[in-house]
């Protein structure tokens, strides 16, 4: 069984920072806040709710046709359509072409289908130099870390740490920790780079079946400066990306920005048609497990995502543990029923990192029944016997317990007197992880049933 | 109407308070009321770890006890959202499927089903912070959800407690946070689940409410742990114990 990832104990050491974690849930539930004000300017944010949900179960139900539709639209107007069944296809199709083209150096934007892929250390490990070029996702590099976040990837950092961090990496003050002249630091830094990439590389965020065009949302614009400069344009989409028509934008483009950060729309909205005069443009559609979760009735749906962040957002688990704790691509809610699927016995602990309280649920754009298919993970993860031997152990003797009335009534006694008589301090050692920061129940002198009983069986 | 009372296990052993509540007001309101004295719990504590299998014995026991019944009244909405949501580690036969219909949480049996109008034994002259379970909340909508801002304004909980003279509520900053409970959560993922607690805690201390109330002991158990570690003045309070008249 492959090592898993430990997200409670990860989220422990996030929340030991208490000014990181404050900040974190101070400044990521501000972004749920602004998302009920934008909500609230559309009265009718169900109806595109449901709307949205029913184009991309549509769209997942007839995929096949959907995406040769785009690659015989892509292709007529001039791109390169690829297919890549894994990562290791994406990453190998990628560096073909960059090397057909001898690049020595690009600049993406932000792309979590990439980061799935791993394709960054790919490429750097064949000597290609990759650069960043959203803000957020720059700063995650330079870190050596994954995005924390779907849409701002180093929420989880404070203005003091990225002070540090560009002090160390591109030699700004160490004690200017001003987001203005921090900000100005790294473009005067990474606009060489910009100017000099001999390719530009970019996700997407809905690809058109009708018109074999697709559309990039970003706020900073890095999109389109990657894709203007340099010659060659590499485009990774996921096959669940597509829909059926142009249309259908504006169903998407009016829930995406309004989800993630209450903007009614991103700032910039870039849509593609084929390459650029005297440029190329290349387009990896990758499945990478899609398929398989396409034929699975219970988590088939996590395929509708758009990639907004909103249940991030409003989990208040994600709030307090922050992004890194997942220790995956994916991270929150969204993650946690994503990254089972891409390798079960790494993210076997995922699931239990939910207080299930099914916020994520109401705030989907697209309604993906994202707590359910939580709450579904886990007796899978049980099943492969992937479970914590100590739940496992618990839980069979608490479901004995439980299944047998006299067993459960001598246990409640024997409770009680054990939590009378021990000694304060052993309910609270570290084994008992209730009593590290909570005191425990005081024990009643009767229970309900031998109250009931003594006053209603009397008679 | 006979009705089954309900009791989960952690009231039964450690709020028997609040049971003897349900069944008092129950009986107030009216109701016939008996306790199958072979009830334990709904299997929800093994369910929500994944471990259908041991979930099963306890859940058959749950129906065996309930199946004579029209309907359950129980004083928990995570349970009673188990019951009619999740109960399907055993098999789906016409008495579990007759349980699950007939199983009601207190506050929608109060509200939905008897439709009381009054309360005219109880008053309670406090200040009250409000705590919907997250299962109350978006499991069997007990209240319109934060998220859904643009659907009408109700909540069942609040209605029945503005039956009660001199009951105050207050507002909070995170109107349905949650508690940070969530079953074996609150000990495997211990960290995170005792920061939600305190932020919860202290969004009520914010407001200078002098009890908690909630229709789900389990997020009152879970907040009184941190409210006694903490020292602060708030009690936790059952709504089953404000509407038959105040804490006993």
């Amino acid at each position: 069984m492959t090592r898993a990832v430990d997200p409670e104990g990860r989220a422990e050491r996030f929340i030991a920072l208490e000014e990181h974690e404050s900040t974190h849930d101070r400044l990521v539930w501000g972004m749920r806040q602004n998302r009920d004000k934008a909500v609230a300017g559309v009265p009718e944010w169900e109806e595109l709710r449901e709307q949205a949900s029913q184009i991309k179960e549509h769209t997942l139900t007839h995929l096949d046709q959907y995406l040769e539709q785009f690659e015989a639209n892509a292709t007529n107007l001039g791109a390169h359509v690829h297919w890549a069944r894994d990562a290791e296809e994406h990453n190998a199709v990628v560096y073909e072409i960059l090397q057909a083209h001898r690049v020595k150096s690009l600049i993406k934007s932000k792309s979590m289908l990439q980061e799935e892929c791993g394709m960054t250390p790919y490429l750097q490990k064949r000597g290609i130099e990759v650069t960043e070029s959203d803000l957020g996702e720059r700063i995650q590099q330079l870190s050596d870390e994954p995005p924390s976040h779907i849409v701002v990837p180093a929420i989880h950092k404070l203005r003091s740490d990225v002070a540090a961090l560009f002090a160390e990496k591109i030699g700004t003050d160490p004690k200017d920790s001003d987001p203005h002249s921090l900000t100005e630091a790294m473009r005067q830094n990474a606009r060489p780079k910009f100017i000099a990439a001999d390719a530009g590389m970019t996700g997407a965020n809905f690809a058109v079946a009708e018109t074999g065009g697709f559309v990039v949302c970003t706020n900073e614009g890095n999109a389109d400066i990657g894709t203007s400069v340099p010659p060659l344009h590499v485009a990774s989409i996921g096959i669940e990306k597509l829909i059926p028509r142009a249309r259908d934008l504006g169903v998407f483009i009016r829930m995406l920005s309004r989800s993630a950060l209450g903007s009614p729309i991103t700032q910039y909205t870039s849509h593609f048609h084929g390459p650029r005069r005297g440029g190329e443009l290349h387009v990896v559609l990758v499945d990478n497990t899609r398929s398989d979760r396409l034929g699975s009735p219970d988590f088939w749906h996590a395929l509708k995502c758009i990639r907004c962040g909103a249940c991030m957002n409003t989990c208040p688990v994600y709030r307090r543990g922050g992004g890194l704790s997942y220790g995956a691509t994916y991270s929150g809610p969204i993650g946690v029923i994503l990254d089972p699927g891409f390798d079960l016995s790494k993210y076997r602990e995922l699931p239990f990192h939910s207080s299930l309280c099914g916020s994520c649920t109401e705030v989907c754009p697209v309604k993906i029944d994202i707590s359910d298919q939580i709450y579904k993970w886990r007796p899978i993860v049980a099943a492969k016997g992937m479970l914590k031997l100590s739940k496992k152990v618990g839980m069979s003797a608490l479901g004995m317990t439980l299944a047998h009335p006299a067993v459960f009534h001598a246990a409640e006694s024997a409770a009680e007197s054990a939590l009378e008589h021990l000694p304060r301090f052993l309910p609270y050692n570290p084994l008992n992880p209730w009593g590290r920061h909570r005191d425990l129940p005081t024990v009643p002198k009767q229970t309900f049933r031998q109250w009931y009983l003594e006053n209603r069986r009397k008679s | 109407m006979k009705l089954g009372l309900f009791i989960p296990c952690y009231i039964d052993a450690f709020f028997p308070e609040v049971g003897v509540a349900t069944l008092e007001l129950l009986e107030r309101l009216g109701c016939s009321v008996e306790y199958p004295l072979d009830q334990t719990c709904c299997g929800q504590p093994m369910a929500n770890s994944g471990c259908q299998d041991d979930a099963a014995a306890t859940e058959d026991l749950f129906v065996h006890c309930f199946q004579d019944f029209d309907t359950v009244v129980g004083p928990s909405g995570s349970c009673v959202h188990h019951v009619r949501f999740h109960l399907d580690a055993i098999e789906q036969t016409p008495q579990a499927r007759k349980v699950r219909a007939g199983t009601r949480e207190l506050v929608e049996f109060l509200h939905d089903d008897l439709r009381v109008a009054a309360f005219p034994w109880a008053a309670f002259p406090h200040k009250v912070g409000l705590h919907d379970s997250c299962t109350a909340v978006r499991g069997l909508g007990h209240v319109r959800p934060s998220e859904r801002v643009n659907e009408p304004y109700f909540s069942k909980t609040r209605e029945l407690l503005a039956k009660v003279p001199g009951l105050e509520l207050v507002e909070l900053d995170r109107p349905d946070e949650c508690c940070g409970f969530g079953g074996s959560f609150c000990v495997t993922d211990e960290a995170v689940s005792a920061k939600m607690g305190y932020d919860r805690v202290y969004d009520f201390h914010r407001h200078g409410v002098e009890y908690i109330v909630s229709a789900d002991m389990s997020c009152l158990l879970h907040m009184k742990g941190v409210i006694d570690r903490l020292k602060l003045p708030i009690k936790v309070i059952h709504i089953a114990q404000i509407l038959n008249g105040g804490p006993p």
